[in-house]
């Protein structure tokens, strides 16, 4: 009897899970390498939580013509080398990862031979190394919308506007304020190339990692100096602490321009008055976006949000999280339509779905986030897409619009050294550039 | 030379290591206690800043929310001396020290877990800015609320230099930093004392804490300033209250004089890793540090 028993339990459960085989093959698996604690968890919780609501309202939709997306999160501490081993302990889960995103510079330059060899695409959403926007060099990495070098482009070209003209930045004084790691460094042939071609002194102060939390010596420097303006290329404490000591020290706080990961509430809201009427850049502008109300809906009021905090949805760094969560399922779709709807797609067939993305302003406005991020369209040479970006202002209670319109990022400037530096690249890999097939 | 210029850096640096120093104090208390360098002290103050700061969002008021906070960090002292410490009593020094590692992980934790991830503002009602009636007449910058955090730092050190030299729980506190064993021997009551020191700990940690916090802004970070109070430890000694303040006050001039001085010779940053060079220095020279005792053991 028990025998028989146990036959029929085994014959069942073999059914059932015969059953289950096709539901699950219809999940398309994304390793989140995500940072929730230390020194940077609130831009890492921001952004993965926005990632991860936009994830979960596309599942409650339906997901990806059927295809639910599933995710887990790797915790790296905006740690290179523990992204790089959360990288490697996921890429081969939940039938592989289709692409992955580390929210870290250094973590990117970690994982950047790596996802060409494994064939899964990075992407590095207005980080990472600048000149991956090539992507017949770097097939696998999608720095997409923006990069640092398009960033530090528009960022000179709106200081050159507040002079009346570009040809009023000769003779003046540039700090370039960075954090002193591959992200801090990563504009700087840029501002070089800018400094020779538009006469401008171009003081470099780096701030290690470690001393973020005091910038007296720097700032000490900055008042030394008595620069035109300063630019503030930080991340986490060392933006808060920037502003603070820049009061501390009497530098007006408007002769400051923050970089797009200078400038979200958490970096403003514990400076208090020090960051009122302080611009940065962004391209992901705040506003009450019908995306936003959706998740608010569909997600926060069923309790099914990321974010602890609800005061935190519609946030710079949720919205960011947002725009990337757009991105993934448009390459999805992008995919899907190419090499099968309803299917899971691999790592190389996601690459071609970002290869072709064409967030134009009919899908903007479809998907109810018009205006939240620029329009994009990618293509094989051009991994970025976009290269546009907004300047916002802190007005002590919320981020509001400085610029109008987006600024374009100078390609006649930087094609040059994108060209150069991918070729560099190229020759010391030994590889060959060209447009990868499929 | 810029006279005007190195007398601001140097006044700033000597403010900043004022702010080291109040962290070293909470090194200082543990060490002589129990000989131990207390890891977790940077959690502590990490704790302390969040509690207060997470209690003035739930709406308390500031006083109310630093009460508060101060019975908590007493009752996180007192947790720490009864379920870390007193199992270790006796145990190798290097035993405690691992201790206080895992603890400073429990306690980091256990901080996000309470009040969250973000960045948190804190506001003590003095801006950090500086003195205008002096940056007028001399144009040299120096802040008010540095100036607070110094005078905070002076009336915290007079007491516990009081406390240590002049309290029967003070001296108490020194015969058991030398030998736990033989203070207990001669009838010292050794949890009691422990309790009282990781008590008094908190109440430092809540005191640099909320000033770090108020200057910077509430966060994770904070935690890192155990770095900071390394070196102003060695040079200081680990076991010497004013130590902490001289050792704050030369770690802090001499980081921000050689950042701003030596510096954009060498490509800048090098103010993280200048006071362990002179700590270094102090410790091939004199390796109990400037105020600390020396330690001369029979072999």
């Amino acid at each position: 009897m028990n025998m028989r028993h146990t036959l029929a339990a085994t014959v069942a459960a073999a059914a059932l899970t015969a059953a289950a085989l096709p539901a699950q093959a219809q999940e398309q698996f994304i390793p989140l390498l995500s940072y929730r604690v230390g020194d940077y968890a609130a831009g890492g919780s921001g952004f993965y939580g926005g990632m991860i609501d936009y994830f979960n309202l596309t599942n409650a939709k339906g997901g990806i013509n059927g295809v639910k997306i599933t995710f887990e999160e790797c915790e790296t501490g905006y740690v290179p080398a523990r992204a790089v081993e959360c990288y490697e302990r996921l890429k081969k889960k939940n039938g592989g990862a289709t692409a992955v995103e580390p929210l870290g510079t250094g973590a990117a330059y970690g994982l950047l031979d790596r996802v060409a060899v494994d064939k899964i695409p990075l992407t590095t959403l207005g980080y990472g190394r600048a000149d991956s926007a090539d992507g017949k060099t770097f097939p696998y990495v999608f720095p997409l919308i923006t990069t640092y070098w398009s960033q530090a482009s528009a960022m000179i070209q709106y200081l050159g506007s507040k002079e009346g003209g570009m040809a009023k930045l000769k003779g003046k004084t540039i700090v370039h304020l960075y954090h002193d790691s591959a992200y801090g460094k990563e504009p700087i042939p840029v501002l070089d190339a800018y400094a020779a071609k538009e006469g401008f002194n171009l003081v470099k102060i780096p701030i290690p990692p470690a001393s973020g939390t005091e910038q007296g010596a720097q700032w000490a420097q900055i008042r030394q100096l008595k620069p035109d303006y300063v630019i503030l290329w930080g991340y986490g404490v060392m933006n808060t602490v920037a502003l603070k000591t820049a009061r501390k020290t009497g530098f007006p706080v408007t002769k400051i321009l923050g970089v797009w990961w200078a400038g979200s509430e958490e970096d403003v809201i514990p400076a208090g008055d020090a960051a009122n009427n302080y611009v940065t850049m962004t391209f992901t502008p705040s506003g009450n976006y019908p995306l936003v109300e959706e998740i608010r809906k569909t997600l926060y009021a069923k309790g099914r949000g990321n974010l602890e905090d609800k005061d935190r949805i519609g946030s710079v760094y949720h919205l960011r999280g947002l725009a990337a969560g757009i991105m993934y399922v448009e390459a999805m779709r992008n995919a899907q339509e190419k090499y099968g709807k309803g299917k899971p797609i691999t790592g190389e067939q996601m690459r071609w779905g970002f290869e072709n993305l064409n967030i134009d302003d009919a899908k903007l406005k479809a998907l109810g986030a018009t205006g939240m991020m620029p329009v994009m369209k990618t293509s094989c040479a051009d991994h970025e897409g976009s290269g546009a970006t907004k300047v916002q202002k802190w007005n002590g209670k919320k981020w509001e619009p400085v610029t109008k319109d987006w600024i374009q990022a100078e390609r006649d400037v930087l094609s040059k050294l994108i060209t150069d530096s991918s070729a560099k690249y190229a020759a010391d890999k030994k590889i060959t550039p060209a447009c990868a097939a499929g | 030379m810029n006279w005007q210029a190195f007398i601001e850096v140097l006044v700033g640096g000597l403010l900043s290591g004022v702010m080291y120093s109040l962290v070293a104090l909470g090194f200082v208390l543990i060490y002589k206690a129990s000989g131990v360098f207390n890891f977790a002290q940077g959690s502590m103050l990490f704790f302390a800043a969040m509690t207060c700061a997470g209690l003035v969002g739930k709406g308390l008021p500031l006083w109310a929310a630093a009460l508060v906070s101060l019975v908590v960090m007493v009752a996180l002292g007192l947790a720490v001396e009864k379920f870390v410490l007193r199992p270790m009593v006796a145990q190798p020094e290097i035993s405690l020290f691992m201790a206080t590692i895992g603890l400073s992980f429990v306690i980091d934790g256990l901080a996000q877990i309470i009040w969250g991830s973000t960045a948190m503002k804190l506001d003590l009602g003095v801006e950090d800015m500086p003195l205008e009636a002096l940056m007028d007449k001399t144009g040299i910058a120096v802040s008010q609320f540095d100036l607070l955090a110094a005078a905070v730092a002076a009336v915290l050190v007079s007491g516990l230099a009081v406390f240590f030299s002049k309290t029967k729980v003070g001296r108490a506190l020194r015969a058991v930093a030398d030998d736990h064993q033989a203070a207990l021997a001669v009838g010292i009551p050794l949890q009691r004392i422990w309790g009282i020191v990781w008590g008094v700990a908190g109440f430092v940690a809540l005191v640099a804490g909320m000033l770090w916090g108020a200057r910077n802004g509430v966060q994770f970070a904070l935690t890192s300033l155990a770095l900071k109070a390394l070196p102003v430890l060695i040079i200081g000694g680990f076991t010497s209250v004013p130590g902490a303040i001289v050792g704050g006050l030369i770690v802090g001039a001499s980081e921000k004089l050689a950042e701003v001085y030596i510096g954009p010779h060498v490509g800048g940053g090098i103010e993280a890793w200048f006071p362990y060079i002179l700590a270094l220095g102090v410790l091939l020279i004199r390796p109990e540090g400037l105020f600390g005792e020396k330690i001369i053991r029979r072999i």
